[in-house]
């Protein structure tokens, strides 16, 4: 017997006699004889848990992480300070091994997660109503996309090349498949003209996406482009860096319509990519539009608060083949450490890692342009924690020079942006003055 | 007696509070408004609550207190596959080296983590008899959305446009027909057979060169094995259509049959049910998609492919689909998924879904004198009640549902499959002790007799939770999403 299946050789017989079955074997009967898998499966035998995590450990050998590695890469993904209360609370298994909350009288712990974590990102944003997660920022961007496009009844979005290139990757393949249209609109020095945006425009967009700070790092002129996609009637979405807006403005005070991004830096593990969560949030008079799940408060029988999931009749299980997403899901667990998180640092320690990025990733600029092999990608432009820089020396060779004497530099901008020798790098609150000055002086002597 | 916490975050924060600690900056301290336009920054703070540490902590372990999981006690949650999530498991995903990666590193530094995806997917091929796997989806329901994607574009690929149809059983789960809305195509309900089965001649007559597909679940969504699906099978593929597997059953059939075999062209596997990994209070999941050969060009990139002994991502696939999801798929859900099957092995994953039908088949024998049991016949890793017999509809599935809260376990899935009356649908999964089936099936019992004897005790249910029963349309109406519209009062 496995140590994970509880009944022994005795039970099953006691079970088959209840049945009424002669063997296990005769409860697959009903299987088609031509369709009975007869052979072994090719997988191994079972490892035993020394075995497994001796398994594991070697193939973390055969990987360099940012423990080894000081990580000044960021693009979409950041090594930013988890609290250790996360681990310690996202870890009770009352939370992590509970199914969604259908059941909400037994439920009303993560219930209650998720409407304390719409509340602190309703506070973030500037919006009045967030759903309880989507899977990541790409897919989010999808999601609001398509639901600006139900508010208008169009199926053209306009997107910002500032836009996270994953997020726009994805939504190049959904689009494709429900004949939606996306146009992309050209940066100039590194961020959005809103003229250029302009000539962008026509009768049948339906809303437009900006990111802030953009994938680039540099902040976006948010009123003036928001000014733009109200002109032209255009929902306004704006694709955000959770972090960055304890000190940037909020999307409710420059117009925006629906909030989304990547909220991995709210207290969760970079994890090569993923589990993240999408966030999205919009204003009042969109909330039944909202997809995915939603927590409202209401009250029990006797009178007691409680809460429950709320607007389901806009759901898949709901709505089936009228459901405008089918989305069922939402990132719970990377919620509750998003929650944590923010309860955590609060509203003094958001606003410190926020301004600690900010000043670190101003000292880098600084410091890696003095080294003599950068110039500024994007002169004159305002920056929060990433920032882009060109080298005359080919890409490559600074990354693995840096990735042999341990740190992980610059994001290439080459591909994305056709920026030859363009890095982005990302400075987070995590970094000390002294990887940052060890890291200059590594390519000063490169 | 323990205390039930009633508190909000925001109730009990306190101006001055903190619970986190950060080093002093050691960089100058720039003012934001020198570098960035004033209008561009924020006015007022975000109303963050102010805590301390042990705040944090009271807090939280509160509400866990008032939930209820795996760990808790049995949740035999039809369709959901709630089995025991192997502790090792979340001691895989934490080891550092495998976790602490930035998703933009070169291959040359994630050896360990390629090698691990590629294997994963190989073992997910082999115990489904698919060809290839891609684990880029977040969730089944993304599953499903990335293998309708796939056929429409190996039938545009064909230049075959007028296939605009998929067929979907009125049996199937929800997320069937709006995942094939969501991908652009016209739904065909299909009615089932009163088992649940497909009905092979209203398959026929949905047939067409307009149909690009169809989408099972085998075992059905009753629990019962399709045995027609040979047939169904090369039905939809001579009319051109391709096949698609919803893989939220698999539980039943590891080891026994494969849907490979059976015909399926493409399929999803849902890793938080089959394959232990937490459901999380709602996710995240991972549902890679398994396709057979013809189908591989159009997978999602980047792949992880092995060449001269070294792994890399491939982003070299002409015909690729492009991307459905940011960088590579749920990994930590991955590792974790890819832990169970390896410890778990050949001989143990076959154990898992015969202990899983037993385990099914076992309890509806038990229940079935009490309960209506509307196909009474050999069963896979579930089975669907259809409410508590003989009680002249005085209670109701949900009061059955609501009762079960009192003897201290969560309900089975109920009002699904929604052509079943007053569905119940049980799965116990294969990690629950016949004494748990057994202490779970008295307990039915018992709420059957209460029915006839006492229904306002079920009516009532649930009386010793945390709360009682909600008031779901005062939310919908009077809607409060946050702490600050409950302050509007």
């Amino acid at each position: 017997m496995h140590k994970f299946i509880a009944n022994t050789e005795q039970d099953r017989q006691d079970m088959l006699k209840v049945i009424g079955a002669p063997s296990i074997e005769s409860l697959f009967f009903d299987i088609p004889e031509n369709l009975r898998f007869t052979g072994e499966l090719n997988l191994e035998p079972g490892y035993s848990e020394i075995e497994m995590m001796d398994k594991l450990q070697q193939l973390s050998c055969l990987n360099k992480s940012i423990d080894q590695l000081v990580c000044f890469r960021g693009a979409g993904a950041y090594d930013h300070y988890i609290p250790t209360t996360i681990k310690h609370l996202a870890g009770r298994s009352e939370f992590f091994t509970a199914y969604t909350p259908y059941q909400p009288e037994i439920s009303q712990g993560t219930l209650q997660v998720i409407f304390e974590y719409q509340s602190m990102l309703c506070e973030l944003t500037g919006m009045d109503a967030s759903n309880a997660s989507m899977y990541d920022g790409p897919t989010a961007a999808v999601e609001a996309a398509i639901m600006a496009a139900t508010i208008k009844r169009k199926k053209k979005i306009v997107v910002s090349k500032g836009l996270n290139p994953e997020a726009r990757s994805v939504m190049k393949t959904y689009f494709h498949f429900r004949d939606f249209e996306m146009v992309e609109v050209e940066l100039e020095n590194g961020k959005t003209n809103p003229e250029t945006l302009r000539a962008a425009m026509c009768p049948n967009c339906a809303g437009v996406i900006i990111q802030s700070p953009n994938f680039l790092g540099v902040v976006e002129d948010m009123h003036a482009l928001g000014a733009v996609a109200k002109e032209t009637k255009s929902v306004y979405i704006a694709y955000v860096d959770p972090i960055s807006l304890a000190v940037l403005e909020t999307p409710g005070n420059y117009g925006a319509d629906i909030v989304i991004g990547e909220g991995q830096g709210l207290g969760n593990v970079i994890n090569f990519g993923g589990p993240y969560l999408g966030f999205l949030a919009t204003r009042s008079e969109h909330v039944r539009k909202i997809p995915g799940r939603i927590v409202g408060q209401s009250e029990d029988v006797d009178g007691k608060r409680a809460f429950v999931l709320t607007l389901q009749a806009r759901e898949q299980h709901i709505r089936r083949f009228k459901a405008t997403s089918n989305i069922c899901s939402n990132q719970g667990l990377n919620v509750l450490m998003g929650s944590i998180y923010m309860a955590t640092m609060g509203k003094e320690g958001l606003k410190e890692v926020a301004k600690q990025c900010f000043d670190k990733a101003q000292y880098a600029y600084d410091k890696l342009i003095a080294t003599g092999k950068f110039k500024p990608a994007f002169e004159g432009r305002s920056f929060f924690k990433e920032f882009a820089l060109v080298s005359d020396v080919p890409f490559e060779k600074i990354d693995q020079y840096l990735i042999d004497n341990g740190f992980l530099g610059g994001f290439s901008l080459a591909e994305d942006y056709g920026i030859e020798g363009g890095h982005l790098f990302c400075v987070t609150e995590k970094r000390s003055k002294a990887e940052i000055d060890r890291l200059c002086s590594m390519l000063e002597v490169m | 007696m323990m205390r039930v916490y009633e508190k909000l975050l925001f109730e009990i924060s306190k101006e001055g509070r903190k619970a986190y600690s950060l080093p002093a900056t050691g960089v100058p301290s720039v003012e934001l408004s020198s570098a960035i336009a004033p209008e561009l920054l924020r006015k007022e703070d975000a109303q963050l609550p102010e805590l301390c540490e042990v705040d944090v902590v009271r807090h939280y372990t509160g509400l866990s207190n008032k939930n209820y999981g795996v760990d808790t006690g049995f949740y035999p949650l039809g369709s959901c596959t709630m089995k025991y999530n192997p502790k090792i498991n979340e001691d895989a995903a934490s080891v550092p080296g495998m976790s602490r990666l930035h998703p933009y590193q070169p291959d040359s530094t994630l050896q360990g983590t390629l090698r691990m995806m590629h294997e994963l997917s190989d073992m997910l091929a082999e115990i489904a008899g698919m060809d290839s796997v891609t684990l880029q989806p977040a969730a089944g329901a993304h599953g499903e959305l990335l293998g309708l994607f796939l056929i429409k574009a190996y039938h545009q690929h064909n230049n075959d446009f007028k296939r605009t149809k998929i067929i979907v059983p009125d049996s199937a789960h929800g997320t069937n027909p709006a995942t094939a809305a969501v991908a652009g195509f016209d739904i065909v309900e299909i009615e089932s057979e009163a088992d649940g089965s497909v009905n092979v001649e209203a398959l026929k007559a949905a047939l067409s060169d307009e149909v690009a597909g169809f989408m099972l679940t085998n075992p059905s969504t009753l629990g019962l094995f399709e045995k027609s699906i040979k047939e169904i099978a090369e039905l939809v593929h001579e009319a051109g259509g391709l096949l698609y597997y919803d893989g939220a059953n698999m539980n039943a059939i590891m080891g026994k049959t494969r849907p490979g075999d059976m015909g399926f062209d493409v399929m999803h596997y849902n890793l938080h049910k089959t394959f232990s990994t937490p459901h999380g209070g709602g996710g995240p999941g991972a549902g890679p998609v398994g396709v057979k050969k013809f189908l591989e060009p159009f997978l999602p990139k980047p792949v992880v492919s092995l060449k001269d002994g070294k792994y890399f991502m491939d982003y070299d696939r002409p015909l690729s689909i492009g991307k459905i999801k940011g960088f590579y798929g749920n990994y930590g859900i991955l590792l974790r998924a890819y832990t169970y099957i390896k410890t778990m092995g050949r001989e143990g994953i076959k154990e898992v879904s015969e202990t899983a039908v037993l385990n099914a088949n076992y309890m509806m024998h038990r229940l079935k004198k009490d309960f209506d049991l509307p196909m009474d016949r050999l069963c896979k890793h579930e089975f669907v009640l259809a409410g508590v017999k003989e009680n002249g509809m005085v209670v109701s599935t949900l009061d059955v549902a609501k009762r079960l809260l009192d003897y201290g376990y969560h309900p089975p899935t109920i009002y699904f499959p929604l052509i079943v009356h007053e569905a119940i649908m049980v799965e116990p999964t294969e990690t629950e002790s016949k004494e748990t089936l057994d202490e779970f099936c008295d307990a039915m019992i018992k709420i059957a007799h209460e029915a006839i004897e006492s229904p306002e005790l079920l009516k009532d249910a649930p009386h010793g939770t945390p709360v009682r029963r909600i008031n779901e349309a005062k939310a919908a109406r009077d809607l409060i999403l946050t702490y600050k519209d409950s302050l509007k009062g």
